[in-house]
């Protein structure tokens, strides 16, 4: 393999939009986390240095002696990447450089066996922007819950079969968590709204110290719908309130996208294989629907996502609106 | 300069010397008097690092790995359950063959919990793909400790530093501290030839193949046998510079002419040379310094002529035996007149090993050899069916 000495100065002006994850990887068709990585990336720039967890975005990546990546890359372990991410910070600041140090993560990496790590680079104040692309369960070894898979969600450790319906647990609120960490930046994004992903990794950027962006990425082998449509699948999560997008400064909610039309659960939920069981003649199966419904609405009263009166700022959809800040 | 200091002081002084750019640790006896100790040079301006005080040991391996491959020099230390808490992250610095230093402050591994001496830990990672020193004294502490900065730096492969917990860590010795401008003449600044920069993208960690694993395995194991050069080589150039040897890869004291040896690892090495000398015992006595990589050649020279080797360790592999045992008694077979191999386990869990037991080892010679045996087992504070 070889590589190329080049000043950042002539990569940004060789490339308009710059990619930091090129094609012709080996993501499955229709990936969120492809395209996510892919315009996270693009917003940050060439300048950073990322630590990213084992996973699928590690591994269809980086097959020897092959690699998407065109910024410097380290894969070290699952549930480490917080503490690689501050080791390559620590490193970064004591020898005056000015590139920024990314973690990438999946929600298993990020919720559950790497939450320690990650815990401890936010309480730490390292300069980080940690990245977690959630798709909701552990996709690279197959298909098991994670503690982000949603409730009543099937996998293949959490099946949906006579006696039980999918995960019995709820989806973990890790956005609260982080908070909890009095950060200066947190948010969510999704990759149906890429604008507004962008701009919350250069608004996560400009600040100096640990940050956050909880990246919803569908994922059409684990979620069971069909490839072209994950940005579909994605924009129907946000617009029926399962997945809110919101920001967060010192653990206070700043900013949310407000939804002009909300969109019942069951039409996110049917487009997915994942959910197929709840739409049986079933009174339990019933009753879940009603839950998740209820969950969906108990977050659009909490973070007041309807819009209730038309923004004039608003042309297009709901991505590009914040409330009470300004556009980037 | 010649002072009394104690070993983890010592440890921490020698670190600084080195100039690490990160060090990161996580709080186990009985290291924690060398973090300590170099938090406290970080407070008060001596030492100009970063230093990460990590949640976990997992992590601390984890910002030391980050931060060397990000082009720093990184130093971290840690014992016992640490030590295991970091095991996957310690053979995922060691295949990635990123240049950092650990000390191991040698403690026994829970269950039964104790806090005290003995090889368990390191013993639980030789495997680890880390290059292994042991330090017979705080002497070594020292002159090891720095000695592997430049030997993970020239092999790109990290060094584990062992030293016996509070045997060494918490002892007060007189030593020689080298000067700054010695370590700096010795130790050039770190060098990393994967190093993690924007300005030239490299892909670090990649997913392998069968088509390309054995290879990567058969690269990595190369360069541990490289070391058995650098490690003597690195040890002449320090040797240059201070007067001092630790001697290399193995370290013989006793007559030439010895008929029985005794090959150890760590302090016992130094409780053995002196009860040699009060007793004016015929024996050879011959540290094994580096454990990892094993130094079959030199360990063959080291027992030439002898007929008996008594070989003591401070760990074992429950249901098959001693450890160092197997692989000298491996290595020797070579010999066309190999000597009788006497495996003991001795000082488990911080159980004393007195000047007496040269007398007592020696008597033992005078048997049939034990293949394994554990020292000094007192039967009577066993249950019955125990026995
Ligand atoms: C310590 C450890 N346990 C388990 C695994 C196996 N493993 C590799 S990736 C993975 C799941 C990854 O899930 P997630 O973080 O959600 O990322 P995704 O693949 O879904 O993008 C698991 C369980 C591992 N590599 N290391």
């Amino acid at each position: 393999m070889s590589t190329q000495e080049i000043s950042l100065e002539e990569l940004r002006q060789r490339q308009s939009r710059f990619r930091g994850l090129e094609a012709g990887h080996r993501a499955c068709l229709g990936c969120g986390q492809a395209l996510a990585a892919r315009w996270v990336l693009e917003a940050a720039g060439p300048d950073v240095v990322v630590a990213n967890a084992t996973g699928c975005l590690e591994v269809f990546t980086t097959p020897w002696p092959e690699s998407a990546w065109r910024v410097p890359w380290l894969h070290s372990l699952f549930e480490n990447t917080g503490a690689v991410a501050a080791g390559l910070e620590a490193a970064l600041k004591v020898q005056g450089k000015t590139a920024k140090a990314l973690a990438f993560a999946g929600d298993g990496g990020t919720f559950d066996i790497g939450f320690q790590a990650l815990s401890g680079l936010l309480e730490r104040e390292h300069d980080v922007l940690y990245v977690c692309y959630d798709n909701e369960g552990y996709m690279n070894t197959g298909v098991q819950r994670s503690g982000s898979t949603p409730h009543a969600a099937a996998t293949t450790t959490s099946p949906a079969g006579r006696a039980r319906l999918g995960k019995r647990h709820l989806k973990k609120d890790i956005l609260a968590i982080i908070a909890s960490h009095h950060i200066a930046y947190a948010a969510t994004a999704s990759i149906a709204y890429p604008e507004d992903l962008k701009r919350k990794v250069r608004q996560a950027l400009l600040i100096t110290g640990p940050t956050f962006l909880h990246l919803h990425a569908p994922c059409p082998l684990g979620w069971g719908h069909d490839g072209s449509l994950s940005v579909e699948v994605a924009r129907l999560a946000v617009q029926t309130g399962l997945f809110p997008l919101i920001e967060m400064e010192r653990g206070q909610v700043i900013g949310v996208m407000p939804l002009r039309t909300i969109r019942p659960v069951a039409d996110y939920l049917k487009l997915q294989g994942r959910f197929g069981h709840l739409f049986r003649d079933d009174p339990r199966a019933r009753e879940e629907l009603e839950h998740l419904q209820a969950l969906a609405d108990h977050n659009i009263e909490v973070f007041n996502l309807r819009a209730d009166r038309p923004d004039p700022a608003d042309s297009e959809g709901a991505d590009t609106v914040r409330r009470g800040r300004r556009r980037f | 300069m010649r002072q009394a200091l104690e070993g983890s002081q010592a440890i921490a002084q020698a670190v600084a010397l080195c100039r690490p750019g990160v060090v990161a640790a996580y709080p186990i006896t009985p290291q924690t008097h060398i973090v300590e100790n170099l938090a406290k040079l970080v407070a008060d301006g001596k030492l100009k690092c970063e230093l990460v005080s990590v949640e976990s040991e997992h992590s601390a391996a984890s910002v030391v790995l980050g931060a060397a491959a990000a082009g720093v020099r990184a130093y971290t230390a840690s014992a016992s359950q640490g030590i295991l808490l970091m095991a996957e992250v310690l053979y995922n610095i060691a295949g990635l063959r990123v240049p950092v230093v650990l000390t191991c402050a040698n403690r026994a591994v829970s269950a039964p919990l104790s806090i005290w001496n003995d090889h368990q830990d390191s013993m639980a990672v030789r495997d680890s793909g880390w290059i292994q020193l042991y330090c017979a004294d705080n002497q070594q502490a020292v002159d090891t400790t720095i000695q592997a900065f430049r030997l993970a730096e020239t092999l790109e492969l990290p060094v584990m530093v062992c030293v016996d917990g509070f045997v060494l860590t918490h002892t007060l010795e007189p030593l020689d501290l080298p000067e700054q401008a010695q370590v700096d003449a010795f130790l050039p600044p770190y060098r990393f030839s994967r190093v993690l920069d924007p300005h030239h993208p490299l892909t670090l960690g990649t997913l392998v193949s069968p088509d390309d694993y054995t290879e990567v395995r058969y690269a990595h194991h190369r360069a541990m046998l490289r070391a058995l050069d650098v490690i003597p080589e690195v040890d002449a150039a320090w040797q240059q510079i201070t007067g001092r040897s630790t001697g290399g890869l193995i370290a013989v004291e006793g007559p030439e002419e010895a008929r029985v040896g005794i090959l150890t690892l760590g302090s016992v090495f130094g409780t053995l040379a002196d009860a040699r000398q009060l007793a004016d015992a015929p024996v050879k006595l011959i540290h094994l310094r580096s454990f990892r990589p094993f130094p079959v050649a030199a360990l063959q020279r080291a027992c030439q002529g002898l007929t008996e080797l008594i070989v003591l360790e401070r760990a074992f592999s429950p249901g098959a035996g001693g450890i160092v045992g197997a692989e000298a008694r491996a290595a020797l077979m070579e010999l066309e007149h190999p000597p009788r191999v006497h495996n003991f386990a001795v000082g488990l869990g911080g159980r004393d090993v007195p000047l007496e037991i040269l007398e007592r080892l020696l008597a033992a010679t005078g048997s049939e050899p034990t293949r394994f045996a554990i020292f000094d087992v007192d039967l009577s504070r066993l249950p019955e069916e125990e026995r």
